[in-house]
């Protein structure tokens, strides 16, 4: 029994935003305790059976103090509500910039795929400064990402992406947990985040030139798959261009009129389902990959196409 | 409560009453005496009450070391979610509405039974049966996925007796539709003349939102654990993505009941709340009229917020902000109860008695539980607690700090009514002290841990978590013996405790107009209401 924490690091940079709602929480709260255990003491002690007090015109109802005591909790909990949700949005909203990080949740470890190549299980080095945004996905289980010291979490589910994205500000080492429930290790499905200066991380990321780049995996994935022969972008291809096309970001039109922006999610969509969403002029004849594809060469063709 | 009735026939308890009505093992087992029913629900529920925190206090010693030592993690698995499956679905669901809701309903509306006696009599058998699955699920070695099923676990990845604990669940539902059909047709067919809505005591308002809480609600669950049944034996594809399903649509589908339920589970304790607080402030209640409607605000409410379990599910920013929005909204109305009830002391004539005690510490529990719910409905704070000790706390707070202390409180303030004998007093109020600070001992800790990062569901946990674990399972020792103490007491009390008379606490409400305990048909005469509820003031202050 070392110690006895009774507050997490603050090493992100919304840290301190979730606190400050926290600490105006814990404030409320302990006043309105504070409030009605005093009232109800006060109450009970005066009012004692036997206790000789005034007690004529006992209210029964009252209009103007049931409406005081509605509105005045209800303006407070709009405004706790509305600078909740601001920063919300930011824990939610990864900025444009950030270096991205492919995670794999699976029974019971965590698989980091950094682009460069660089793979690790139940760590995750990253720099500090710099927004990072986690593209993460499970192979069985609805896992959960969470770093208490960053106050950010996000289930990590299968057969679907979702994004996580923090900025570290502190170099040190830090608990990564897996939060939900899944099965009978969860409680050591967990980790370290590592978060270096600037230049112990490019140290560390370019460290091993053995390693494969994730894009050069994905273009191997997909000459051999086939991919290449329908959509290597020459005139009469069968289907759309992709070798040497950006199609990342971009707003694709669908037969059926509806559209979408071509996204991680799209384009898993794109290969596991491809009769889902048919491009526009193009006919539905792509085969689907569902089965052949593991989640990891799926990362792969998928850093291959962003970075076309 | 003015009644007109015929004068008391004050024989003790030699007296015909519906305990002495009939005997034998049969006369038990095949009533249909809504008393006698209660008395059946009574028995069972207080042996899971205690069957489920054996299991609770095998975890908190388990959690004395970071460690896995007492048992393995699948058992430690199997242990919490066999903790859960029986507080949730074999304790509080149906506690307060099984015993209370049972007995009471009738008598306070002035009814000889409840619309359907025999179809209250099946819930009984339903509940039942699917207690005996539950216990089979134990003696088959457990069930591991939590009380809360999360797909694609629950259907495909788990290897433990899923299906016979989903159909356990399933049946329990039916068991908490037929009690709330019957309360429904009751309470709106079966009021003595004179006793119109607003006349009603707000325990009568609890059970009614209750109960349309549990007929709207509980089919959703029951459908949802049948598709869980089905993907898990036939590979249907409805929630496993490899299948072609949809884990997160089970969330969604699984809090559109539970949410509501934790309703189910605090309403019926708000209900006994305002009973117990009018009579031991010998005051009508204050604000009767949004006590009443602020039930049936949340009941309704309650079925817009289950999205608030989901903030980080992947569910989109928009929902979420929606979902927050509603949950804010929900909690005014609990306020709005918390700040009557304190006003109803203002200028009383406070009895401090054991229910009164008990009472109280239900408005401090409950009050905390509440507070602390803001922070997991606050959108960005929820996501760094969701999911951690926080959230173990908070539900705690409520579903057991606040529903058992009124459990408990009620069952001290009629147990003269179901018996006819008092409890020891002392003995009482010692019971209600040491649950009520066994009770933050315990879960105080878990909020501190739970805000430092650690998740819930964890058998094995870092170092410097261990100081606060140590904390909460020696608070759980204390928590503990409060509730053994009135189960000794409380049995004793059968045979040696003072006998009650008709109404021991000077209190008003029909079922303190007729005998202790009640003759078989409740009254006499049926009895006829001339004024509200609580109407203490023209009642002659007792000796
Ligand atoms: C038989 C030819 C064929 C093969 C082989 C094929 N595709 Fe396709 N693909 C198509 C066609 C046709 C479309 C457009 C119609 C549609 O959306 O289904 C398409 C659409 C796509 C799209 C959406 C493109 C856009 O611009 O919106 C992606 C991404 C894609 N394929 C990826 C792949 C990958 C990765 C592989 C290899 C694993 C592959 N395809 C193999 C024919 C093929
Ligand atoms: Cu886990
Ligand atoms: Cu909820």
């Amino acid at each position: 029994m070392q110690d006895f924490p009774i507050f997490p690091d603050q090493a992100s940079t919304v840290a301190w935003q979730v606190d400050a709602i926290y600490f105006t929480l814990v404030a409320l709260s302990v006043f309105f305790s504070i409030a009605i255990a005093a009232a109800i003491t006060f109450f009970a002690i005066r009012y004692r059976k036997g206790n000789n007090v005034d007690r004529s015109n006992p209210m029964e109802e009252n209009t103007v103090l049931e409406l005081s005591w509605s509105i005045i909790p209800f303006i407070l909990a709009m405004g706790v509500f509305g600078w909740s949700a601001v920063v919300f949005i930011t824990i939610r909203t990864p900025p444009v910039d950030a270096v991205e990080v492919y995670v794999i949740g699976k029974q019971w470890m965590w698989h980091a795929q950094h682009p460069s190549g660089k793979s690790e299980i139940n760590e995750l080095h990253v720099p500090v400064d710099t927004p990072v945004k986690l593209i993460m996905t499970s192979q069985d289980v609805i896992h959960d990402f969470f770093i208490p010291a960053f106050r950010v979490k996000q289930d990590v589910v299968p057969g679907r992406y979702s994004m996580l994205w923090f900025e570290a500000t502190k170099p040190g080492e830090y608990h990564l947990f897996c939060a939900e429930y899944c099965g009978t290790e969860h409680s050591v499905m967990v980790g370290t985040v590592t978060v270096l200066e600037q230049a112990e991380y490019e140290n560390w990321i370019g460290g091993d030139a053995a390693d494969e780049p994730l894009a050069v995996a994905g273009e191997r994935l997909f000459t051999e798959n086939g991919c290449i022969s329908c959509h290597n972008g020459e005139p009469g291809a069968i289907g759309p261009p992709i070798a040497n096309e950006t199609i990342f970001g971009e707003t694709r039109e669908f037969e059926d009129g509806t559209s979408l922006t071509v996204d991680e999610a799209y384009i898993r969509d794109s290969i596991l389902n491809p009769q889902a969403h048919i491009v526009a002029g193009y006919a539905p004849v792509m085969p689907s990959f569902d089965g052949q594809l593991s989640e990891q060469s799926l990362l792969q063709l998928i850093e291959y196409i962003k970075t076309q | 409560m003015a009644v007109t009735s015929p004068p008391l026939d004050l024989k003790g308890h030699d007296q015909e009453n519906y305990l002495n009505w009939a005997y034998g093992v049969k006369s038990w087992l095949l009533t249909t005496d809504h008393k006698r029913i209660a008395i059946l629900y009574l028995i069972s529920v207080t042996f899971f009450f205690f069957l489920g925190s054996l299991a609770a206090f095998v975890l908190r010693i388990d959690l004395m070391t970071p460690q896995a030592d007492l048992m393995t993690s699948d058992n430690y698995n199997r242990s919490f979610t066999i903790h859960g499956v029986i507080m949730v679905f074999l304790f509080l669901i149906p506690a307060i509405p099984g015993v209370f809701g049972n007995f009471l309903l009738p008598i306070m509306i002035g009814a000889k039974d409840l619309a359907f006696p025999k179809i209250n009599l099946g819930s009984w058998y339903v509940y039942i049966i699917s207690g005996m699955f539950i216990i089979a699920v134990v003696l088959w070695g457990g069930v591991d996925t939590g009380w809360t099923f999360y797909t694609p676990y629950s259907t495909t990845y788990a290897n433990s007796a899923v299906v016979l604990t989903v159909v356990g669940v399933f049946l329990v539902g039916f068991s908490s539709i037929m009690t709330a059909l019957n309360f429904i047709v009751t309470i709106h067919k079966m009021r003595a003349p004179g006793l119109t809505w607003f006349r009603l005591p707000l325990f009568i308002w609890a059970m009614y939102a209750t109960s349309i809480i549990i007929m709207l609600g509980t089919p959703v669950l029951s459908a949802t654990l049948i598709l869980v049944g089905l993907e898990r034996i036939l590979g249907m594809g409805i929630f496993n993505p490899a299948l072609g399903g949809d884990p997160v649509l089970f969330q969604h589908l699984f809090w559109f009941y539970s949410h509501p339920a934790v309703y189910i589970m605090v309403l019926p304790a708000m209900g006994v709340a305002s009973e117990l607080i009018t009579c031991f402030s010998r005051k009508r209640v204050f604000g009767y009229k949004f006590i009443a409607m602020s039930s049936m605000a949340i009941a309704l409410i309650g079925f817009l917020v289950w999205g608030h379990h989901m903030f980080v599910s992947g569910q989109s920013v928009y929902a979420g902000i929606v979902f927050s929005l509603l949950t804010f909204a929900v909690a005014i109305p609990s306020a709005i109860k918390v700040f009557n009830w304190t006003a109803t002391l203002y200028k009383g004539t406070i009895h401090l008695q054991t229910p009164m005690f008990y009472v109280l510490g239900f408005i401090g529990l409950f009050t905390i539980g509440g507070l602390t719910g803001l922070f997991l409905g606050a959108l960005a704070t929820d996501v760094h607690v969701h999911d951690t000790y926080f959230v173990v706390a908070h539900f705690h707070y409520v579903m057991v700090g606040a529903t058992v202390m009124a459990y408990l409180g009620a069952l001290h303030f009629w147990w003269p009514k179901m018996t006819g004998r008092m409890y020891p007093e002392a003995l009482g109020i010692l019971s209600a002290v040491i649950i009520f600070i066994g009770f933050n001992l315990t879960f105080m800790p878990q909020f501190i841990m739970g805000y430092v990062g650690m998740p819930r569901r964890y058998h094995v946990y870092p170092d410097e978590f261990q100081a606060l674990h140590v904390a909460s399972t020696l608070g759980s020792t204390v928590l503990g013996i409060g509730y053994i103490l009135p189960l000794c007491y409380l049995i004793w009390s059968l045979r040696f405790g003072k006998e009650a008379g008709p109404n021991p606490w000077g209190a008003v409400g029909l079922e303190w107009t007729t005998s202790s305990p009640p003759i078989h048909t409740n009254f006499e005469v049926t009895p006829v209401v001339t004024t509200e509820a609580y109407d203490y003031e023209n009642l002659e202050e007792e000796v």
